[in-house]
């Protein structure tokens, strides 16, 4: 059995509104909204690692659960934006916690990376302990650097998200996961090395508009759950426009889609830890009600959680 | 109903406009439709020629105007 402890996360001081973007990139202030909700979004600081938004969601994190780094039995860290090649963050990040043999292992999957995070820590649970699942992404030294692609640049923002999967306790037992990868659609949203993010933004939204809420009906109906029984849909929050979209195919109301993408626009693998981090923190959870965590991205890879609070 | 006169109601429906675009005219490029309508353009396509788009097919190029769409229908056919 698999439970989500906490969440935590940790936002750059610096928020980037969409004037600033504007100036940057030369797109239109109004256009950026209509076409995504987003607002504004996070920059972290000249000098600030992804590594340090990683650690200090982590911190936030085991902070909420009242638990120590030294608790942990296994590491996860997604991220797509890192500026090595390899070693990927996670060993780094398990340095700033003060681990130096608690296994750290990098999931770079992208805008699903959490997701993925969190349902193999689920099963890994059982066998390692207390598992730490980070998301954290500095997009914005990845889409401002030339060439700049101005779409593309203005959706991003940076930003880190955090989740305690516990095998013995927490707020809500995991019911069900579910992982799919499509290959054949690899080409729609990528980021090559020295390269601009390079993303079919309709292709994008057609594919995703459709596999997640299939993702999400396929999580539910193993444990015999509809949609309309769920309290909350935590999504990946890569725009308002396909949040909306989604809860509309699945018939439920928009009000339990929390969102935080018009102030953090999408950070990626971070994003859905960073919205469930607020909608923990701020909801009255209501016991017996489920939660379904779902994403979508680059891969293509996607899948969607379901947990039960208690 | 024609088909293409089916099509274009569905376009119609969602672009909320009284359209005729030409038959090789993009429906996104032109203003007609945004990237948001195509999820539904296709599930309107799907209900309203009682067909299935499978994932593999769900390429925008191929719903990108009238021609296509038509197109794509006669490959279903």
């Amino acid at each position: 059995m698999a439970w989500i402890r906490a969440f935590g996360s940790y936002l750059p001081e610096h928020v980037a509104t969409n004037a600033e973007l504007a100036s940057l990139t030369g797109a239109d202030s109004e256009w950026i909204v209509k076409v995504s909700g987003i607002e504004e979004r996070r920059f972290a600081r000249d000098g600030e690692q992804v590594e340090d938004l990683a650690a200090a969601a982590a911190r936030n994190c085991l902070e909420a659960a009242g638990m120590a780094a030294s608790d942990l039995g296994l590491l996860i860290v997604s991220c797509s934006s890192a500026e090595r090649r390899f070693p990927g963050p996670a060993s780094a990040v398990a340095h700033r916690l003060g681990l130096s043999v608690t296994p750290a292992i990098d999931l770079p999957v992208a805008s699903a990376g959490s997701l993925f995070g969190m349902a193999l820590a689920s099963q890994l649970t059982a066998a390692h302990g207390h598992v730490l699942v980070v998301g954290a992404e500095i997009m914005s030294r990845v889409l401002l650097r030339p060439p700049v692609n101005r779409d593309i640049a203005v959706l991003f923002g940076d930003g880190a998200g955090a989740c305690l999967i516990s095998p013995d306790g927490g707020f809500a037992r995991i019911l069900d996961s579910v992982l799919y990868s499509d290959g054949s659609l690899s080409e729609i949203l990528h980021l090559d090395l020295h390269d601009a993010l390079r993303m079919d933004g309709r292709a994008v939204i057609l594919q995703a508009a459709r596999k997640i809420p299939r993702a999400i009906d396929a999580a539910l109906s193993r444990s015999s759950l509809a949609p309309q029984q769920v309290q909350a849909f935590v999504l990946h929050q890569a725009n308002l426009n396909l949040i909306l979209k989604v809860a509309q195919t699945l018939g439920v109301g928009e009000e339990k889609f929390p969102s935080s993408v018009r102030r953090y626009g999408n950070t990626s693998s971070a994003s859905m830890l960073i919205a469930a981090a607020e909608w923990w923190t701020s909801a009255q959870i209501e016991p017996g009600a489920p939660v379904v965590f779902s994403a979508f991205g680059a891969g293509v890879h996607w899948g969607a959680l379901a947990a039960l609070p208690c | 109903m024609s088909r293409q006169a089916r099509i274009l109601q569905i376009i119609r429906d969602l672009s909320q406009q009284d359209v005729t675009p030409g038959p090789d005219q993009s429906l996104f490029e032109s203003g007609i439709l945004d990237s948001f309508a195509l999820p539904d353009m296709v599930s309107a396509l799907e209900r309203e020629f009682s067909i299935s788009i499978p994932d593999s097919d769900l390429l925008p190029r191929k719903f990108e105007t009238l021609a296509r769409i038509e197109a794509y229908l006669d490959s279903r056919n």
